[in-house]
């Protein structure tokens, strides 16, 4: 124990943060055989799913040309905030001008703002911001609470099994992720409508008040999980005034 | 040779002056005496505490902050649960709940989760060394063998340890104990629970005793040599079988069936007759086959149920007389199947059987030739049977089933690391086993029998997870924090109707009284709910309730007795014994009193936002429609409904408003009147 100081412990704190797995020297990064002169996200962005496990689904970016047509033999790199694991980390697009990587979110919950990079023919860098979702415990139930009661009539999006009723409300309510709607709102004034139903703040009777069907714990949860997906992200008020 | 003179000189340089021993001694001393408080300084648990206090420093919160700081060391110490946790000593931020935007550890805030830090500690969560000080010996791997911290992927495990019922915030200890029971882990790995209980299978693999009845020997070759070829969604594993295995396996199954009573070789298949070609696919969808069977759809997508096999190339497996027996009645050539008996008429068995023929995959079977088996061929197809453990799952005609095939696991998440073996390139600790034992079993060396299952990543993490969870501290922590898994229990309907509902195995898809499937709703208050006219006419034409719903209830050609016997027995059985389905009256309500319901319908309560009553106008599509409700529940049941949804229903996502009994009356009025035909007294 005694031997065991200042830096090897900060590795240790370090390698402990980052998910544990020690990550293998990456290979050379692989050298680009064209640019192109957008990169753009095909898909995977946004996901949500729990911290620290992958994410369901890879990163798929594009590498278009002048003519938005794919480049084959691109360079794309990708980087993120400490904990976030690409696998890999840096390729090359493919014949449809397409890469595509696995991922890995950090332990604690939250949003992790993702940068993925293609240099254009001026060698200049081209960044593009990809967001994507760490559910802890609180997020990862607000999710399935709201699945289970809210989403058929906040989801706008249908599918055979869960065939939404959002077109069937005179008055349609916001998907969950429509930060400029929910941002607005305080979790007091989440807690109020969610409790007690529309009216609690002069919203329609169409919502209907679950204070006495979910606990109080799975309402908090389903606003920790409102506020984890809002678009654009919520920013808690004791933030705002820590900044200013 | 001078520097032994050098070192001599100036030894006696040093001591020339008689005060400088003791000066040089004291000067030891004090330094001596200095080092406990100086290691003490340049701790690592110090310099986090400093670095937490430079964190806050400029925080607007910080004066709160440092009020809650104290110097030193933390401890949880809970003697109960054999807890002794100094983690607080650096991360010093997990209960501030302004620390929300902090990611640094060790000082960000914890997360919020259902239990208090100072009731559980950390390390019955995160695992690792509670009691050590330093970061390497409370974390790392290899300086605490025994418990490493649990990487936070995997940590619903940690509340698989007490929760043995599903936790709705677990879904991935779920999905992997479900993948447990599903794939028939647990029947060649035994999993004992620390309560005496113990995992038990949900699959039904098929016996093999007859299986020449129902197949032929090249479909078994295929399927052995890899399940997923014949079917996506197949359950069973691969046995990464060589050519001659699987043919002498197969060989060995074929030769060991023996007919039995019921057996269709010699049966007459009929083909329908003036039958519409389109007639045996709608009949598979109007008897709602896809509830419980998948099959492939043009674009690949399996679409249906999974209760039961996929069908997509049935027609390349079964035998035709086969098919038309089983689909007669199932219970005849496996009296433990799920599948209900439909009380087909013999042209609807022709045409569903014709339907299910022509679906077939062609090139599954177009390779396969096997030669008439020697008789050392079928000796070595035994002998693999009984090496590979097939009857762990499948009943077969001569093999006994092996007790504990596999290594018990019932303790495998706190196996010690030094007990593994790795295999090179894979990370060193428990979890990175247990993971690549599943992904890749074989790996592990040669000889091993354990097969190849084809899991999602996903599925993996989540089997992990379940794996885990099961730990040598699940065992020693307090009887009294297990919450045990809701078992099913062994309710049987009694008498005529009871072995009516066996037949057509109602309870695959509904629970009554514990015992039974979640596909469809519980009836185990059916009678004090429904009225029975309305059960009867349900019976003889089960028109769906949710037309949002894929899975339906199936018609089953019932006799006018079979349909008299059920709705009695259920009517007069299945009651809950504090509702009197008779309080309130059917009919007679004052038009006042349903005017009032109508308007709280459509105004307080808006209950069209997900229901219907009057079909042109509403559109609510999430619970049941109610334009005839009036004909269907008793208003009884209506009223205590609308009173409390959960009381009725745990778990129905109806929300409870809190209804005063003068609403729920009126609602009661309204609904009541909603009759269906004419639609008196619905919405305008
Ligand atoms: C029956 C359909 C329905 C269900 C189920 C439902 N809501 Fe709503 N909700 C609405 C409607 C309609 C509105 C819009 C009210 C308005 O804008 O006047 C709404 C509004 C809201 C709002 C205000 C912000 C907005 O979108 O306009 C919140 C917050 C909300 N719902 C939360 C929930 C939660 C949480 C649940 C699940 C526990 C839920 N809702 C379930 C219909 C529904």
């Amino acid at each position: 124990m005694k031997s065991l100081h200042g830096t090897a412990g900060m590795l240790a704190v370090v390698v402990a943060v980052c998910g544990c797995s020690r990550q293998h020297k990456a290979a050379p990064a692989p050298q680009a055989t064209a640019v192109g002169s957008a990169l753009v996200v095909s898909s995977g962005d946004k996901q949500l799913g729990p911290a620290g496990a992958p994410l369901g689904q890879p990163l798929v970016m594009q590498v278009n040309d002048d003519q938005g047509n794919g480049v084959t033999g691109a360079l794309v790199m990708f980087t993120g905030p400490a904990g976030v694991k690409f696998d890999p980390s840096e390729l090359l697009t493919d014949s449809s001008g397409q890469v595509s990587t696995n991922l890995t979110l950090g332990n604690t919950s939250g949003r992790y703002q993702l940068t993925a990079v293609t240099n254009n023919k001026a060698g200049h860098a081209l960044p593009v911001q990809v967001p994507e979702l760490a559910a802890g415990y609180q997020e990862e139930l607000g999710y399935q609470v709201q699945r289970t009661y809210c989403s058929r009539c906040h989801n706008p999006e249908s599918t055979p099994e869960q065939v939404s009723n959002h077109d069937n409300l005179s008055v349609p309510p916001h998907s969950f992720d429509q930060g400029d709607t929910y941002n607005k709102l305080s979790d007091a004034d989440l807690t109020a409508i969610i409790g007690h139903g529309g009216p609690a703040m002069n919203l329609s009777v169409l919502m209907p008040p679950y204070g006495k069907t979910l606990t109080k714990a799975e309402i908090q949860a389903v606003i920790a999980y409102i506020r984890l997906v809002s678009d654009p992200p919520y920013q808690a008020p004791g933030l705002v005034y820590a900044k200013q | 040779m001078r520097t032994p003179n050098k070192l001599w000189n100036s030894w006696r340089g040093l001591f020339r002056d008689p005060i400088r021993p003791f000066g040089i001694s004291s000067a030891l001393l004090l330094i001596v005496l200095a080092i406990a408080p100086a290691k003490n300084h340049f701790s690592e648990w110090r310099h986090y505490q400093r670095g937490y206090l430079k964190l806050i420093r400029n925080r607007p919160d910080a004066l709160v902050l440092q009020r809650h700081f104290e110097p030193g060391i933390h401890q949880i110490w809970l003697p109960d649960l054999g807890v002794v946790d100094r983690c607080e000593t650096c991360h010093l931020g997990l209960t501030e709940t302004s620390l929300g935007d902090i990611r640094m550890q060790p000082w960000s805030r914890h997360p919020v989760i259902p239990h208090s830090m100072q009731q559980f500690g950390c390390v019955i969560c995160h695992r690792g060394q509670g009691a050590a000080t330093t970061v390497a010996a409370a974390h790392d791997s290899t300086l605490s063998p025994d418990e490493p911290i649990l990487p936070a992927r995997y940590d619903e495990a940690s509340c698989g340890q007490c929760h043995h019922v599903a936790l709705e915030g677990t879904p991935t200890l779920n999905q992997g104990r479900e993948i447990l029971a599903r794939y028939g882990c647990v029947r060649c790995h035994a999993i004992k629970l620390p309560d005496g209980s113990a995992e038990q299978p949900t699959d039904e693999p098929p016996p093999l005793t007859h299986i020449a009845d129902k197949t032929t020997r090249e479909w078994i070759y295929a399927w052995l040599k890899d399940p997923k070829s014949y079917a996506a969604s197949a359950t069973m594993p691969n046995f990464l079988l060589s050519d001659d295995d699987a043919r002498d396996i197969s060989a060995f199954l074929i030769a060991n069936s023996v007919a039995e009573s019921g057996d269709t070789a010699t049966l007459k298949v009929a083909s329908a007759t003036n039958a519409d070609p389109a007639a045996g696919a709608s009949l598979y969808g109007e008897s709602f086959c896809a509830s419980c069977h998948a099959t492939q759809n043009a674009a690949g997508n399996l679409v249906g149920g999974d209760l039961g096999p996929e069908l997509t190339a049935v027609g390349t497996k079964v035998k035709p007389e086969w098919l038309t027996a089983w689909l007669r009645d199932p219970k005849t050539y496996d009296g433990a199947t799920s599948m209900p008996h439909y009380r087909f008429t013999d042209q609807q068995l022709a045409l569903l059987s014709g339907f299910l023929e022509s679906k077939t995959n062609s090139d599954l079977l177009a390779n396969v030739h096997l030669d008439a088996a020697t008789p050392e061929q079928l000796a070595h197809g035994k002998q693999l049977v009984e090496e590979y453990g097939c009857a762990a799952c499948h009943e077969i005609r001569g093999v006994s089933r092996p007790d504990n095939y596999g290594p018990e696991l019932s303790r495998v998440g706190s196996k010690p690391v030094a007990q593994l073996v790795f295999t090179t390139g894979m990370a060193e600790t428990l979890p990175a086993y247990l993971s690549n034992k599943i992904e890749r079993p074989r790996s592990f060396g040669p000889g091993l029998h354990m097969p190849q299952y084809t899991f999602t990543p996903a599925q993996v993490d989540a089997l992990t997870t379940a794996l885990l969870s099961l730990t040598d501290r699940s065992y020693t922590l307090p009887a009294k924090m297990r919450i045990a898994a809701v078992q099913q229990t062994a309710y049987e309907p009694a008498g005529r109707a009871g072995h009516l509902m066996t037949d057509l195995n109602c309870m695959a898809c509904h629970r009554i009284n514990g015992h039974g499937g979640d596909m469809a709703p519980d009836l185990t208050w059916e009678g004090s709910s429904v009225q029975k006219q309305w059960l009867d006419a349900f019976l003889k034409n089960p028109n769906t309730l949710r037309p949002a719903l894929i899975r339906r209830m199936p018609r089953f050609n019932l006799t006018d007795e079979e349909r008299a016997t059920l709705t009695d027995y259920m009517m007069t059985v299945y009651q809950n014994p504090t509702i009197d389905r008779d309080a309130m009256p059917l009919r007679g309500y004052l038009p006042a009193m349903v005017e009032h319901g109508r308007e709280l319908f459509y105004g307080k309560y808006a209950c069209q936002s997900c229901h219907m009553v009057d079909p042109a106008q509403d559109k609510g599509y999430i619970g049941p429609p109610l334009s005839a409700v009036g004909s269907r529940l008793n208003a009884e049941w209506i009223f205590l409904w609308l009173k409390n949804p959960q009381q009725l229903r745990p778990g129905t996502i109806e929300p409870d408003r809190d209804m005063s009994d003068d609403d729920a009356h009126a609602l009661t009025a309204f609904l009541m009147m909603q009759t269906g035909s004419g639609n008196k007294g619905a919405g305008k």
